[in-house]
């Protein structure tokens, strides 16, 4: 196997940071909104569940450019953040995972939300007659039953932020160490010439990060599948 | 004790209910729909009634007037619901314990062996629900919410997802738990073969009312109830074992008004109190003495009622040596033989005619032999 250049293990490795900041950070306030969204009743509920999906439908580069707008060092957001906790996310490796974990946002919370509606609420009042806390019903019942579309959840928006490229490239650019994240650098390379063999060993390592995701979802799966059991 | 007094609005009927329990099984019996699973459900506080008043062993759980409204997991009342509702990601043993780690150690009784040994399910305890059959799911349910210490036990049709196989697998079960441990039990039913073996209060439901409550015979013998209730009419009487004859396989049994010999009953101590159903369709009745009868059981009694009659069929009461008999007649049948009240008859009841359904433990009633402050 063709050895990597330090600038695309420096890419690889900043893509793995990314993406596993952004799915991080996103996992309690995803398990919140798909928790709202699908046992809440509460004005704006449309609202709320249009501003999560949106950028699942938005081209990327809008997403990206709303981001640069207010995440930006002028931004309402991104000025306030600056100013009051000095986090910045403009032109930063932070501001490539925030673009992720936006973009992969809509996924993770479609997975959670699906998973929270299969679990019978007759097992959580079978709980709570038994004498459990509503806490303890969730954190004893509720939470290992949506536990397969939890991991599903995650494992799809890591993927998704591995990938996310107009967003990024739209919001922090595409600066080599800081925010050259793999897709990025692929791009870079074909731009340039002689630069095939390099996007092609990136584009291999694309490859099989996402098919080991995919293998390491689907084991994970079965294994918690066959813990929980099916109830006829 | 409990007593409950409801008033709530469930779609187009209103559930109006007042009942007292004191102890024993209290069936809650009546159509789908009467409004019977609501009415539990507002006393384990799964529904927010509109008006009520419910109160356990002195506690107001709920008192619309007062806003006391004692949520669900405080009430410390066990829910056995239809489909079992096993926690499928816990094994059976978790599942066993998954109320008790929720109850004050002060306030548990019994334990997991006991429970165990009392429900017949030392075998499962390392299996997950999924692989149980419906009948072992629900004796996991009832294990896991008696080991809640529950005040009382509501059971929602516990058996009316089972096959009869897997019913009769269970009712001698829920017969133990009735006699063996001193917790209260409405159970909620349309199945008259449950209630008369079960019961010793009946209360029916009829569109969100209670039509009738008293005690399982009282209830069982009156007449005016089947056209509204399809709250078949029949006897419920206590009898005894008297003898056993092996070589035909009968057992005799001592009523008030005679001795009545049924299919040999399994392992039952001479003197055993049985409980018998006599179904009104399994009763003839004669004018006279009869004879060259293939039925072995031959009552003497009178009439003592003729239930309403606007078809073809109506029921009668007799009073046979002190017990109430019901027949099942014909209207024709009723007026060839001339039946009015206080005609002298004999009931004929077909030896075959009882069986598993209609044959039960006696209700015993609580003895100072029994810890009722550690009922298991």
């Amino acid at each position: 196997m063709p050895t990597l250049t330090p600038e695309e293990i420096t890419a690889v490795g900043l893509s793995l940071r990314v993406a596993l900041w952004a799915t991080v950070a996103s996992l309690a306030p995803g398990l919140l909104i798909a928790m709202l969204l699908s046992r809440g009743k509460f004005w704006g509920r449309s609202i709320l569940n249009g501003i999560v999906f949106l950028p699942l439908v938005l081209p990327p580069v809008v997403t990206g450019f709303i981001l640069l707008l207010l995440f930006g060092r002028r931004g309402p957001i991104g000025a306030f953040l600056a100013d009051t906790f000095g986090i910045v996310f403009a032109f930063r490796w932070t501001g490539a995972a925030l673009a992720s974990a936006v973009m992969g946002f809509p996924l993770l919370v479609r997975a959670i939300q699906l998973s929270i509606d299969a679990v019978d609420r007759g097992l959580e009042d079978a709980a709570s007659t038994l004498g459990a806390h509503p806490v303890w019903v969730f954190l004893t019942v509720t939470l290992p039953l949506m536990l397969p579309g939890i991991i599903a959840g995650t494992i799809l928006s890591f993927a998704r932020a591995m990938g996310e490229f107009g967003a990024t490239i739209t919001f922090v650019s595409n600066i080599p160490g800081e925010t050259q994240t793999l897709p990025s650098a692929i791009y870079t390379f074909t731009q340039i010439p002689g630069g095939e063999p390099a996007a092609f060993r990136l584009t291999a390592i694309a490859v099989a990060v996402a098919m080991f995701a995919l293998l390491v979802s689907e084991a994970i799966g079965r294994v918690v599948g066959r813990r929980i059991g099916v109830e006829a | 004790m409990i007593t409950v007094d409801v008033q709530h609005r469930l779609g187009s009927i209103e559930l109006e209910a007042q009942f007292v329990s004191d102890g024993g099984v209290t069936a809650l019996f009546g159509r789908s729909g009467a409004g019977k699973t609501s009415l539990v459900n507002i006393i384990c506080g799964l529904i927010r009634p509109d008006r009520a008043h419910i109160s356990l062993d002195g506690d107001v759980l709920v008192d619309t007037k007062r806003h006391i409204f004692v949520p669900k997991h405080r009430r410390r009342i066990g829910y056995i619901f239809q489909e079992g509702r096993l926690f499928p990601h816990l094994t059976v043993r978790q599942n066993l314990l998954y109320g008790w780690w929720f109850t004050p150690a002060a306030k548990r009784f019994g334990d997991l062996d006991q429970v165990v040994e009392l429900l017949g399910i030392g075998h499962l305890l390392r299996r997950r629900p999924g692989l149980l059959s419906g009948g072992e799911k629900q004796r996991v349910a009832i294990g896991r919410a008696l080991l809640a210490s529950p005040k009382l036990l509501l059971m929602d049709e516990p058996l009316a997802s089972l096959d009869d196989a897997r019913k009769d697998e269970i009712l001698p079960y829920l017969e133990r738990l009735r006699d063996e441990i001193r917790v209260p039990i409405i159970y909620v039913s349309h199945s008259v073969p449950e209630v008369t073996r079960l019961a010793t209060t009946i209360v029916v439901m009829v569109n969100g009312r209670v039509a009738a409550a008293g005690p399982t015979s009282e209830v069982m013998a009156r007449l005016d109830l089947t056209p509204f209730a399809d709250l078949e009419a029949g006897a419920v009487l206590e009898a005894e074992i008297l003898s056993h004859d092996e070589s035909f396989g009968l057992t005799t049994l001592r009523l008030g008004g005679g001795e009545l010999r049924v299919p040999r009953l399994d392992e039952r101590q001479l003197g055993t109190k049985v409980r018998v159903h006599i179904r009104a369709r399994d009763v003839m009745i004669s004018t006279r003495a009869p004879e060259g009868l293939s039925a072995l059981n031959v009552l003497r009694g009178v009439v003592a009622e003729l239930g309403p009659c606007d078809g073809p069929i109506l029921d009668l009461r007799l009073d046979c040596g002190g017990e109430a008999i019901l027949a099942r007649l014909t209207r024709r049948s009723v007026e060839t033989l001339g039946l009015a009240k206080g005609t002298p008859v004999y009931a004929v009841i077909k030896t075959v005619g009882f069986d598993r359904q209609t044959l039960g433990a006696a209700y015993r009633r609580p003895n100072a032999a029994d810890i009722t402050t550690v009922p298991i």
